[in-house]
């Protein structure tokens, strides 16, 4: 009886729809197609004029209904991998763990950096990051330290300080920084897609501790009025969107890096060639090539939050030519220069530092001289674990 | 919408069933993906067109009026249809950006002749066949299809003859891979040639001149993923064109509202779906929660319906505009609340026919048997057998044979439990809080019966779906 009833409504639903159709004509369709015109101009229009990706960046679904990321959304793959490369820096931290409200008992440590540190063809649980984790390190006061792994994978000083100026919010209470040479190339600073996309952000960083970088370089990207409308802005729009699609698989698998099963190692052996980047022959560096305000600008940043600058560890080769080359990034001149640099500066500035440059074996190298084996990042854990144990038990003299 | 508005507007009324023939056969071509043996994506829509020719010349009234009254027409329709082929041949001498078909086309003068001798066979047969018993005839035609169908869809078969065609066009038979022989429609168009030579055994088949058969068959909105329409009712919307309005306000709206329903469907929904939100076979293996699979399977459902839906709401919508109304395919399928009403409204036209070519006459047959076995077991046979056909028709593999197998069983037993418990469910009608109770429960059950089944639709190995099932219930983490 009720069935007939649902049955007749549905009849008359799908009868009125029917006869609502066999009354149109071209003056209505032409009426429905020029307000639908109107409407998507004007909301373009609304949409170019708020700017409003930024605020949108923080509606995630992320840490409430799917877990937070354990490291900073990047892929280029991402039914494979779970993930996605993305510029809208509000939207990577509120995907991330770190996103979540500091518990009572948590010291946290944030851990910035490059490909190396977010964990290059390693699962959560092999970054540095997620070895620390394991080894349930705490303060004196009992509190357990959780450290965040906020590495991306580009080798630029300037990502690391728009990653860190950003994750200040997230109320930090130590931050450890590997860097390493490659990170210090002035005319790489604004190489990075993700600084060239944040181009506010990144000049505001510049004119607020005076960096020697240039505000009005051509390769930031300034979105004309109809680049900002929601047409000009679609990729952009469509990867907010996939980031939390992307997170339902990521939270069935923990899964959000597409590891291959053959790696092909680093190279040994090399060519008798001493360049570096722009650099044919051995040089002396100096602050103008090399941005160590870059780095300043980043402690500065941190204000009372301390950081630990960590020289990170890198392949040394014992093959051919090793004799003027480190590695395949390195020749010895420039980074022999440089490790003196940092070590010099880092004193004079007084800045907790750790030289863990040479304390990894070679074999625990994969397919670049910065990037290591699960095991490797163990040892590399240990070592970063002595370091930052003066700071859990309140030893740093501050 | 441009080539409907020309087609509709400045086409003269007469034309319009040969436009839609011309049309759809320089669609097929288009549509066919680029395959690897060569010339594989030429070869296999002229191989439909052929296919179509002989099941024409097969399904052909035996009375010799009938036959007389479209001679000239088929005559026509045939050189026009020859004309294209070739015509399509002769991309081949056009650059890459400009062609129409996928690859570069065989030589058109091969082609030519190889046609020729196609004809030539086609009449042959056509010969045989009026002097043989039709009835036979036409078992053997459809024979010749399910063979065909059983070669593409059964992984190794498909490997053997993709290796013998990368072999005799000198390609290296080591690649050979069932995707090589990817035909792009030959699903529906093989149920439709099937319907159309049972219905003539049966007599059903209404007179169809070769232009009204052929486009029938490969209807390009229809031709890639249904509704497999049947073909004495497309052929009353084909011969009523001359009279339909031209710029019908009322025909474009709906068209136009189907159409963008359909893209909605399809590229937002199904598409958003599909990226991390659904369940694959590489997630399904790497899960490690049973949340976050349960998560994605329901995904997986949820996408599976918006993409099919939505591909048959452009169809519609498109045929539509061209004057054709395609049956609907889906009537809000996840809202049933038993599996028997499921699959009356879940890939409706494929049900319908597998209950027309597979239940009924299988039941029937089983009805005549003698000892006549029980009614119980005749249910059971015919329903099995139907929902294993639909299962195969995805694919001949055992996880397919099992979807089909899983339904099967559920049919059945569902029509067990309501023939045991017409009564008391009847007596519901004067308790509505229980009646709304039980009808949730159903709907509940009956989706994630569903649900569940999608697992032996989607896993490519019954290992890692029994696996899948494991997990979803918490076992073998």
């Amino acid at each position: 009886m009720r069935e007939n009833h649902a049955s007749r409504i549905t009849h008359h639903a799908s009868r009125i729809r029917n006869k609502t159709l066999s009354t149109i004509t071209w003056k209505t369709i032409t009426r429905i197609a020029l307000k639908t015109a109107v409407l998507f101009l004007l909301l373009n229009a609304l949409f170019a004029w708020l700017v409003p990706l930024e605020t949108l960046g923080h509606l995630s679904l992320y840490n409430w209904l799917l877990p937070g990321r354990l490291r900073l959304p990047y892929g280029e793959n991402p039914a494979e991998s779970n993930n996605l490369s993305l510029y809208n820096v509000p939207a990577m931290l509120a995907s991330h763990a770190v996103s979540r409200p500091k518990a009572a008992d948590e010291f946290r440590v944030l851990l910035i950096g490059d490909s190396g540190t977010w964990g290059w063809f390693l699962e959560n649980g092999d970054t540095l990051a997620g070895q620390l984790n394991t080894m349930n390190l705490q303060t004196a006061d009992g509190r357990s330290a959780r450290v965040y792994n906020l590495g991306y994978p580009v080798l630029a000083l300037s990502k690391d300080l728009l990653l860190l100026d950003a994750a200040m919010q997230a109320d930090p209470d130590l931050i450890l920084w590997p860097v390493t040479l490659d990170s210090f190339p002035r005319d790489k600073q604004l190489f990075p897609p993700l600084v060239q996309h944040n181009p506010e952000r990144m000049r505001r960083l510049i004119g607020a501790y005076g960096l020697d970088l240039d505000v009005d370089d051509g390769r930031f990207v300034t979105p004309s009025f109809l680049d900002r409308t929601i047409v000009g802005q679609r990729r952009s729009l469509a990867d907010l969107l996939r980031l939390q699609q992307v997170g339902f698989a990521w939270a069935a698998t923990g899964i959000d890096q597409a590891i291959p099963a053959q790696i092909e190692l680093r190279r040994s052996d090399f060519e008798a060639d001493v360049s570096w980047q722009s650099f044919p022959e051995p040089v002396t560096l100096t602050t103008d090539d090399l941005a160590f305000d870059v780095l300043a600008a980043g402690v500065t940043r941190a204000g009372d939050v301390p950081v630990l600058l960590i020289n990170e560890p890198m392949f040394i080769s014992q093959g051919q030519n090793s004799d003027l080359r480190y590695n395949s990034f390195y020749p010895r001149w420039a980074y022999d220069q440089y490790r003196d640099m940092l070590a010099d500066t880092a004193v004079a500035r007084s800045w907790p530092y750790l030289d863990l440059w040479d304390t990894i074996p070679p074999d625990e190298f994969t397919d670049t001289p910065v990037h290591l084996t699960a095991a490797g990042n163990r040892l590399l854990a240990e070592r970063v674990a002595e370091g930052i144990r003066p700071f859990l038990l309140g030893e740093t003299g501050d | 919408m441009i080539a409907a508005g020309v087609y509709a507007g400045l086409l003269s009324a007469r034309w319009r069933s040969w436009a839609l023939l011309v049309g759809s056969v320089l669609a097929i071509y288009w549509l066919q993906p680029p395959l690897p043996p060569r010339f594989a994506d030429f070869i296999l829509p002229t191989a439909t067109l052929a296919l179509t020719a002989l099941s024409w010349l097969l399904t052909r009234p035996p009375e010799v009026e009938a036959r007389q009254a479209t001679l000239r027409e088929d005559r026509l329709t045939a050189v026009l249809l020859f004309l294209l082929v070739i015509g399509l041949a002769l991309n081949r001498y056009l650059d890459a950006a400009y062609r129409l078909t996928a690859s570069r086309p065989p030589s058109p003068w091969w082609t030519a002749v190889a046609l020729l001798l196609l004809a030539l066979f086609f009449l042959l047969i056509a010969r045989f066949a009026a002097q043989a018993d039709q009835r036979r005839v036409l078992t053997g035609g459809m024979l010749f299809i399910v063979v065909l169908f059983v070669v593409l869809k059964t992984e190794v078969l498909a490997t053997a003859v993709a290796s013998s065609w990368r072999s005799l066009t000198g390609q290296n038979p080591t690649l050979a891979a069932p995707s090589d022989l990817a035909w792009l429609g030959f699903s529906y168009v093989a149920f439709r040639l099937i319907h159309t030579l049972r219905d003539r055994q049966t007599g059903l088949l209404p007179a169809l001149s070769l232009r009204e058969y052929v486009t029938y068959v490969i209807f390009a909105p229809a031709f890639i993923a249904g509704p497999i329409d049947r073909a004495e009712r497309f052929v009353q919307d084909l011969r009523a064109l001359p009279q339909m309005v031209g710029l019908d306000a009322a025909r474009f709206g709906e068209a136009g509202w189907r159409i963008a329903l359909g893209l909605f469907k399809k590229f937002v929904i199904a598409d958003s779906l599909a990226l991390g939100m659904s369940l694959t076979a590489v997630n399904a293996a790497q899960a490690t929660s049973t949340l976050g699979l349960w998560v994605l399977l329901y995904g997986y459902a949820l996408r599976l319906y918006f993409d099919f839906a939505g591909y048959t709401d452009i169809a519609i919508g498109l045929g539509l505009l061209f004057g054709i109304r395609l049956p609907e395919n889906f009537e809000r399928p996840y809202l049933k609340t038993n599996i028997t009403t499921f699959w009356q409204s879940w890939h409706m036209t494929l049900s319908n026919w597998a209950r027309f070519y597979v239940f009924t006459p299988l039941s029937r047959s089983l009805l005549r048997r003698k000892p006549r076995p029980s009614p119980t077991l005749i249910v059971l046979v015919a329903q099995l057998a139907t929902m294993i056909t639909i299962g195969l028709w995805h694919g001949i593999t055992w996880t397919f044979f099992i979807w089909g197998l899983w339904h099967g069983v559920g049919l059945f037993i569902h029509k067990q439990w309501s023939d045991r418990t017409r009564q008391w469910y009847r007596g519901l009608a004067e308790k509505p809080g229980q009646k709304r109770a039980w009808a949730l429960f159903s709907w509940f059950v009956t989706f994630q019966f569903v649900v569940l089944g999608w697992v032996w639709f989607l896993l490519p190995d019954v290992g890692l779906a029994l696996e899948t099932f494991g997990k979803l219930f918490g076992v073998g983490w």
